[in-house]
Parts: structure tokens; C-alpha cells; sequence
């Protein structure tokens, strides 16, 4: 199976709120980042918690965001970074 | 970066945040303490260790999340780790038929009858938690 996202890559979160179990954390929903690692095909949790087999497998993707960016009244240092591993289903290109 | 929509506080969004989901919500400092767990503690986590692997795979680590998920936020905030862990299992174990509800009733009350103690330390541990 092959990602579709390289390292380096701009990818968008996408803007979805679905009730059930998701493995994407709210703050990072809509939000755009970078790629930094590729980390392989995994089962899709989305799936595995309903007692479903979660293939096919995904890739797994490690994003990192500009923290400032995910929270509207951050006070941290400017260039504080936040990175969030997400699955493929979720991304698209930025 | 390009357009972005606004997932955080400020958004019309927020509403359709689940409990459980707070990430980056206000919260005070994280105090680290090192403790040690009761011995029910150890034997919940045992439990789970035993109906997920290989031989029985009656529960995986994210039915075992969704069904901590949608305790809901009374439960949720109230339940220390392990009583989330220990109800999620249950839950999961009579969704799949393992477990019936008859069957567990009568085994706790069997079990408050051998060790009044033990129901009257529950039974005061919830009344505790009712405002």
C-alpha cells in the first residue's frame, strides 16, 4: 500500500465532526501542517472499536502544527510546535 | 498555511466536541505523583491484558477506548482510571454476548452478601460522590 503523502508534504485536516469513536483530536480538525514521517500502515481504529477488522490497513502520518495556530488564545513561545500522529482518511493536500 | 477553519474555542464547532476530547482545554498544571495501585487496580488491568490477546480476543484497545468515550461526561470526570477501564470492559462483555445483565446482578449481590464490608465501602464511596 502506498501513502499518498510524502514527507514535507502541506496536509489539511479535514473539518469533520462525526459522533462514534475517531482518532483525531478536535483541535487539530481543520487545521493545516506538515508532514514529517511517514510511519507505516496501521488498522483503522475507527473501524477496530466496533469490533471490525480495520483493513485495509492505512497510513499513519506524523504532522507537526504551529501550536499559536490550533488555539486562538495560546500564550506559549511563538514557535511552540505540536505534532499529532493522524491517519491518512483525514488528510488531504493543503 | 492555507485557509483555515477555526477548531478551537472561538468555534460554532465546539459544540460537536466530544466530552472526552479535551485536549488543550483548560486544566492547571499537570502534578506528577508517583503512587502505587490497588491490588482490584492490578486485577482490572490483568483482565484486559487476558480478553485481548491472542487466544481470546474479546476486546481490542480501541473498543476498549469507545466504550470509555461514551461513558459521558458525569461518568467520566468521576470514574478514576481504572473504573473507567473495568466499566468499558463490562460494557464491551455484554455487547458481545460474554456476560448476560442477570447474570452480573446476581453475582454482585452474591458477592455483597459474602463481604458486607466491602458493599458498605462501595455503597459509601458513591454516596460520597453525590452533591
Amino acid at each position: 500500500m502506498s501513502a499518498r503523502f510524502a514527507v514535507g508534504a502541506d496536509v489539511r485536516v479535514r473539518a469533520a465532526f462525526p459522533p462514534g469513536h475517531v482518532r483525531t483530536p478536535f483541535f487539530v480538525r481543520g487545521k493545516t501542517g506538515r508532514v514529517t514521517q511517514v510511519l507505516g500502515p496501521y488498522r483503522n481504529p475507527e473501524a477496530l472499536a466496533y469490533g471490525r477488522s480495520g483493513e485495509p490497513a492505512q497510513p499513519l502520518y506524523r504532522v507537526v502544527f504551529e501550536t499559536a495556530a490550533l488555539w486562538d488564545d495560546y500564550r506559549g513561545a511563538p514557535h511552540d510546535s505540536t505534532v499529532v500522529d493522524l491517519y491518512e482518511n483525514w488528510l488531504e493536500q493543503a | 498555511m492555507s485557509k483555515e477553519t477555526k477548531g478551537g474555542s472561538g468555534s460554532a464547532h465546539r459544540l460537536l466536541r466530544r466530552h472526552h476530547d479535551m485536549g488543550g482545554l483548560p486544566a492547571g498544571p499537570v502534578e506528577p505523583t508517583e503512587h502505587d495501585y490497588a491490588p482490584w487496580e492490578k486485577r482490572v488491568d490483568a483482565i484486559m491484558r487476558l480478553l485481548g490477546d491472542g487466544k481470546r480476543r474479546l476486546i481490542t484497545t480501541d473498543e476498549l477506548r469507545r466504550c470509555i468515550e461514551e461513558l459521558g461526561p458525569g461518568a467520566y470526570d468521576e470514574m478514576s482510571y481504572y473504573e473507567r477501564w473495568i466499566a468499558s470492559i463490562t460494557n464491551n462483555l455484554l455487547e458481545k454476548g460474554v456476560i448476560t445483565v442477570d447474570e452480573l446482578g446476581r453475582r454482585m449481590a452474591q458477592i455483597g452478601e459474602a463481604w458486607p464490608a466491602g458493599a458498605e465501602a462501595r455503597d459509601a464511596k458513591l454516596a460520597e460522590r453525590k452533591p
